[in-house]
């Protein structure tokens, strides 16, 4: 194996190899700093940290921040940790990305396989929404939302996650779907499908990258907004996002470190668990109709 | 009135009119094979019949129904498509019957059918499987599957063969006919294969640039092609094209020609028509088959018009069944199909032996033949 290696792989001095391992395995350790410190100034006593260093392993472990920063801190009015808000975000992201998806795949769907005249135009615009800053809606959708009876409120959130998102999945279903056989779609119409049949027992169960990729991406976005959240849905309805910034830049009393160390895992943990679940198909995703097969 | 019905349709899209008033009667039990190059129109022709495609003026009626306007799937017909388009998600069972379950046919009732028809087409040790795990022309199969277990009023075929390697479209090329001649359904089958059209079809019709060139049974298209499109582009080789002089002499007609070294032939027609006559001293082009020239042996016994020509042998093409020969004649390169064993050597004079009841007289300005 070694001789064939040799003969026919391009070969590589062993000097640049480990050269180029070693900037690799800097980078990596640069990269995983952040989290090894966030780590292990969630598990020590607050005197460790405003005492001593904070790269040192702890020396008295302590769960203790993480069950005060879930469920004792204080970040609205009340002492109740963020463990509420953590139910907020779940309760908006879940809505708002299962919606955005079905949405997109609909969107996709009608696009590819029952085009109309001024499709591509409509395609396009909507594809300009996902260029469009933030900033620049906050007041119209604040007013929107007031309008509708939805300001403050976690269910207004979803809708302007779902709005925000369509533009993005509507993207990725479309692409995906026009790589897709339109002669399916014809053999299922002579077969005597309807427009939602083709679409649930054809289109669907053949999307399982594209839906993985659009989950993931929305779900990362959704979780992580802030400024929607801030804007729109404030105090008890508010995201873990706007609880963590409330926790951490709250004036009052001692600053407890390694409970906003806890927090902020917290809040980076379900985008995490999503890419480590999911990963692997968001890169096939992402590959899937630029290769045939 | 025929079983399936195409009435002056025309198509067209915004101002480019692609199909240009077919006028087609299919009987029930007919297998009517549209042949034609790319772009001429015959796949636009079927999914107008299939209702994929609206049909701009006309009508397409089946069993005497008008179906303009009708959805596919009321329209009692059936498609094998060209990518055979299996529902990649369903096993090959689920395939067949999703038609059935569509239009809302018992699963007791769905099972028999799927039953009879696995067996028709000996697939019943892969109904559990999914179309990615097949070859080419299992899935062909579960594609005429899909079809015939609706037991539709047309089968429409939309290239079906043309994703299959040579030796298995042969294969499938007979099954599909035997499959006609078992259950005598009405066929439309679209392909560009002209070999395909001839050995399938009880009529074909010949397409180009959105006309119907000639509609007739094979024989009709291939011995008096109605002009010089279809004499070119039925038959493989396909047919000689050469000019020639028309000499009239009392009864008799001759075309005047010449050999490979110029010197002059002239080779007498076997029923001149009054028509021929009138191109005394034209030139016009001469149709004739590769089989209609020969070596003096293999010539056709029950002819009683052979013409023989003395002319060179240029090149030689063994091809197993036969020889094909290429010698020039009116200044154009003309291939003879002769017997394998014939025996012709490059460079040699010998005499070729011409069928001029198989000749096609046709008119090189208006293209078509002289009847």
């Amino acid at each position: 194996m070694a001789v064939a290696t040799q003969d026919s792989a391009v070969r590589t001095g062993r000097a640049t190899r480990f050269v180029l391992y070693t900037v690799l395995l800097v980078f990596a350790l640069f990269y995983l700093l952040p989290l090894f410190i966030m780590l292990v100034n969630s598990v020590k006593p607050l005197g460790e940290i405003t005492g001593g260093s904070m790269i040192a392993l702890p020396q008295t472990w302590t769960f203790e921040p993480w069950a005060k920063a879930w469920s004792e801190a204080q970040v609205g009015v009340e002492a109740t940790g963020l463990r509420p808000y953590f139910w907020n975000s779940i309760r908006m992201v879940v809505p708002a990305v299962l919606i955005s998806t079905i949405l997109g795949a609909l969107n996709g769907y009608v696009l590819t396989k029952w085009t109309f005249r001024g499709a591509t135009v409509l395609f396009g615009l909507m594809l300009f929404s996902c260029f469009i800053p933030f900033q620049i809606v906050l007041i119209p959708m604040a007013r929107v939302l007031g309008e509708i009876g939805l300001a403050g409120t976690t269910t207004g959130l979803v809708l302007v996650h779902v709005v925000y998102g369509i533009g993005f999945s509507t993207l990725y279903f479309r692409n995906y779907y026009a790589a897709f056989p339109t002669e399916l779609v014809r053999a299922a119409q002579i077969d005597g499908a309807g427009f939602f049949q083709i679409f649930w027992r054809i289109m669907l169960p053949s999307s399982g990258p594209i839906i993985v990729v659009c989950v993931i991406w929305q779900f990362t976005n959704i979780w992580n907004d802030f400024l929607f959240g801030a804007s729109f849905a404030s105090g008890s309805a508010a995201p873990m996002t706007v609880a963590l910034n409330n926790l951490v830049q709250s004036s009052t009393g001692v600053k407890e470190y390694n409970v906003h160390f806890a927090g902020a895992i917290m809040a980076a943990l379900p985008t995490l668990l999503v890419y480590i679940v999911a990963g692997r198909y968001f890169v096939r995703g992402l590959m899937a109709g630029s290769v045939k097969g | 009135m025929g079983f399936l019905d195409i009435n002056n349709a025309t198509k067209s899209y915004g101002s480019v009119q692609v199909l240009h008033e077919v006028d087609i009667e299919v009987e029930e039990g007919e297998f009517l094979v549209l042949v034609g190059p790319s772009g001429c129109g015959k796949s636009t022709l079927l999914n107008m019949i299939a209702g994929l495609e609206e049909i701009s003026s006309g009508e397409i009626a089946i069993k005497g129904q008008v179906m303009n306007g009708v959805h596919p799937s009321k329209r009692n017909i059936a498609m094998v498509f060209q990518s055979y388009a299996l529902y990649p998600n369903m096993t090959v069972g689920k395939n067949i019957t999703f038609g059935l379950e569509m239009h809302g046919v018992e699963k007791s009732t769905r099972d028999a059918a799927l039953g009879d028809v696995a067996k028709l087409l000996q697939i019943e040790q892969l109904l559990d499987r999914k179309p990615g795990q097949l070859s080419g022309g299992q899935r062909q199969r579960v594609a005429m599957g899909r079809a015939l277990v609706r037991d539709p009023d047309v089968f429409l075929f939309d290239e079906p063969l043309s994703n299959l390697d040579a030796k298995l479209r042969v294969d499938m090329r007979t099954e599909i006919k035997k499959l006609h001649q078992k259950l005598g359904t009405t066929i439309v089958y679209v392909t560009h294969d002209q070999i395909e059209a001839l050995t399938l079809s009880t009529r074909i019709a010949v397409m180009n640039g959105g006309y119907v060139q000639q509609l007739g049974t094979p024989k009709e298209i291939y011995d008096t092609p109605s002009n010089l499109f279809v004499a070119s582009f039925m038959g493989s080789p396909s047919m000689n094209l050469i000019p020639v002089t028309v000499r009239v002499e009392g009864n008799a007609v001759y075309a005047d020609t010449t050999t490979g070294d110029g010197s002059p032939a002239a080779l007498a027609f076997a029923a001149p028509s009054e028509v021929l006559k009138s191109y005394d001293g034209k030139t016009i082009t001469l149709g004739i088959r590769p089989e209609a020239i020969t070596d003096p042996e293999g010539a056709d016994r029950n002819s009683t018009h052979i013409q023989s020509v003395e002319t060179m042998v240029e090149v030689t093409e063994p091809a197993g069944s036969d020889t094909f020969v290429t010698c020039t004649l009116g200044g154009q390169e003309c291939i003879a199909r002769m017997r394998a064993d014939a025996d012709v050597q490059p460079g040699q004079k010998m005499p070729f032996t011409i069928n001029m009841e198989k000749a096609v007289p046709f008119d090189p300005e208006t293209e078509n033949r002289i009847a």
